[in-house]
């Protein structure tokens, strides 16, 4: 009687986890399906190589988008790795640091700061002066990606036993020489996939760019100008009124999700520890 | 001096805390040159504590503190640079730790690599050399640039061994070096230990009398962070002078 009861709330259990499952996937599925019916149509060879086209003109593409997320992606990571990298090594290479636990609630607090805000931040401090450009859109993004890296990085740190910085530090080596040479090069695949990680999270982010990044109808030539972004660009084109734009975000938005899909099997499949 | 041993390392009222724990209670001892000198006892008496002050690893936790003198050939440790100390005093782990995403022989060279040896004959030489101390040579020879990790786990602490090797110290600490390893594997680094002390001052840290037994000159018996008895192996081990020594040694404690 007792077995019977205990395998009756055991299978209880199972058919509730798989449920819970389910609730989650379909909806899930459900945006993947939708945005690969919508958006398989738009993907042209024009999509990718043309500029917009004037608004209710058919035709165009999203080539200043593509090119603008790259330059901000691009940008953002060569303001916010070097950052992040030497703060997560402060953070988990020198433990007698008095500074740590502040540089820690700092950071906590900035990874649960609204996006927008980084916008403003970056609105205020950089536009307000040299008004629209990449630059601003990727200290904005920098704001964001900073604190995610610097948490994965430090995790990552961690993970490196202390045995090997011993064995690194009875050899005679220089204490930051072990940090470059030894914890760091056992670390990279973490810290590599953190980055990667990274890339896929603001590579989507919208609001940081409304008031720096701004948008740009063309190509930009210069990181001081203002550039568009995949997601800017899909934030315009889903609230117009006309039916091609609509089809362009769809397009824009399966392009997206294609790069950071694609990122997440890298970053599963080749970073992976063996 | 001529005739007798000279004394390599001497410890002189050494003690040692982590935090408000005192780990190493008022240490005398010397260590003589090429010799093997056995550090005895039960989990947790404070070996371990002892060789990482040798070498200064045990000022690295934040908080560590020790007072006393160690004086390696007459001079006082902590008045080196303990990159200095290091070079002069390697160590060998517990746990076999080559470095994960390096080759059998970048673990062997890494040391010199990384203090400014650039003269890659030289380095081959060293390598080679080493591995060949560490009698790992003729397993490894024709796999050099495999993954240190890619080793057996006894090959691994050989491995090791070639490391500390490699960066010609003068003493080599062994801290427990065979208790993650199958039998067969530890007779082969015990052997290892004695051919070494030709070349090296070697101290072993070790909770195992039989292998204290087998391979020290000398033997220190700690207890609960105090040293209770230091002497020639073959005396303490058949004369004990201590009640505690000879209780540890015939079992009745542990």
């Amino acid at each position: 009687m007792e077995m019977a009861a205990r395998r009756l709330k055991d299978n209880a259990l199972t058919i509730y986890s798989i449920l819970s499952l389910v609730v989650i996937a379909i909806p899930l599925l459900h945006i993947i399906a939708t945005t690969l019916i919508n958006g398989a149509q738009s993907l042209t060879p024009e999509f990718f190589t043309s500029l917009p086209k004037p608004p209710g003109e058919e035709g165009g593409g999203v080539a200043n988008a593509i090119q603008g997320t790259a330059i901000l992606v691009a940008l953002t990571m060569l303001i916010s790795v070097p950052a992040a990298l030497l703060t997560a090594i402060y953070l988990s290479e020198f433990p007698e640091s008095r500074l740590r636990d502040l540089i820690r609630l700092l950071n906590d607090t900035f990874m649960g700061t609204p996006s927008i805000v980084a916008g403003v931040f970056a609105y205020t401090l950089l536009v307000t002066k040299f008004g629209f450009s990449a630059l601003a859109g990727a200290f904005a993004l920098s704001v964001l990606a900073v604190p995610m890296m610097v948490k994965t990085m430090e995790e990552a740190l961690k993970l490196v036993p202390t045995d090997i910085r011993e064995a690194g530090l009875s050899l005679g080596i220089r204490h930051w020489r072990v940090v470059t040479s030894i914890v760091l090069r056992t670390a990279m695949p973490a810290i590599a996939s953190g980055v990667l990680l990274t890339v896929a999270r603001i590579s989507g982010e919208t609001a940081p760019l409304l008031f720096t990044a701004f948008g740009n109808p063309n190509f930009a030539t210069g990181i001081l100008e203002p550039v568009s972004a995949l997601p800017l660009m899909i934030y315009v084109y889903a609230i117009s009124p006309y039916p091609d734009w609509h089809r362009k975000a769809w397009g824009a938005s399966l392009v997206l999700m294609i790069a950071v899909l694609t990122i997440n099997l890298i970053t599963k499949y080749k970073l992976r520890r063996r | 001096m001529a005739g007798h041993a000279t004394d390599k390392i001497v410890v002189r009222n050494l003690n040692a805390w982590y935090g408000d724990f005192q780990a190493l209670k008022n240490i005398n001892l010397s260590i003589k040159k090429n010799t093997i000198t056995a550090i005895l006892g039960p989990s947790g008496c404070g070996k371990s504590t002892f060789i990482r002050c040798l070498n200064r690893l045990h000022e690295l936790r934040s908080d560590a503190k020790i007072e006393g003198e160690i004086l390696l050939d007459g001079k006082s440790v902590f008045n080196m640079d303990p990159v200095e100390v290091r070079r002069k005093i390697g160590m060998v782990f517990q746990r076999p730790n080559p470095f994960p995403t390096m080759s059998i022989y970048d673990n062997v060279a890494i040391g010199l690599k990384l203090n400014g040896v650039r003269d890659k004959k030289a380095l081959d030489r060293v390598v080679e050399d080493s591995l060949k101390k560490a009698a790992l040579w003729d397993e490894v020879k024709d796999k050099l640039n495999m993954p240190g990790t890619s080793l057996s786990g006894g090959q691994q602490q050989r491995l090791c061994i070639a490391r500390a090797i490699a960066t010609n110290p003068e003493v080599i600490l062994f801290d427990e070096p065979t208790s993650a390893l199958d039998p067969i594997s530890a007779v082969k680094i015990e052997d290892l230990l004695v051919d070494l002390k030709g070349n090296y001052t070697v101290v072993i840290v070790t909770h195992n009398i039989q292998q204290a037994g087998r391979v020290s000159d000398y033997v220190a018996f700690f207890w609960m962070g105090e040293l209770v008895e230091f002497g020639k192996t073959a005396e303490v081990f058949e004369n004990p002078k201590e009640e505690l020594t000879e209780a540890y040694l015939t079992g009745r404690i542990g």
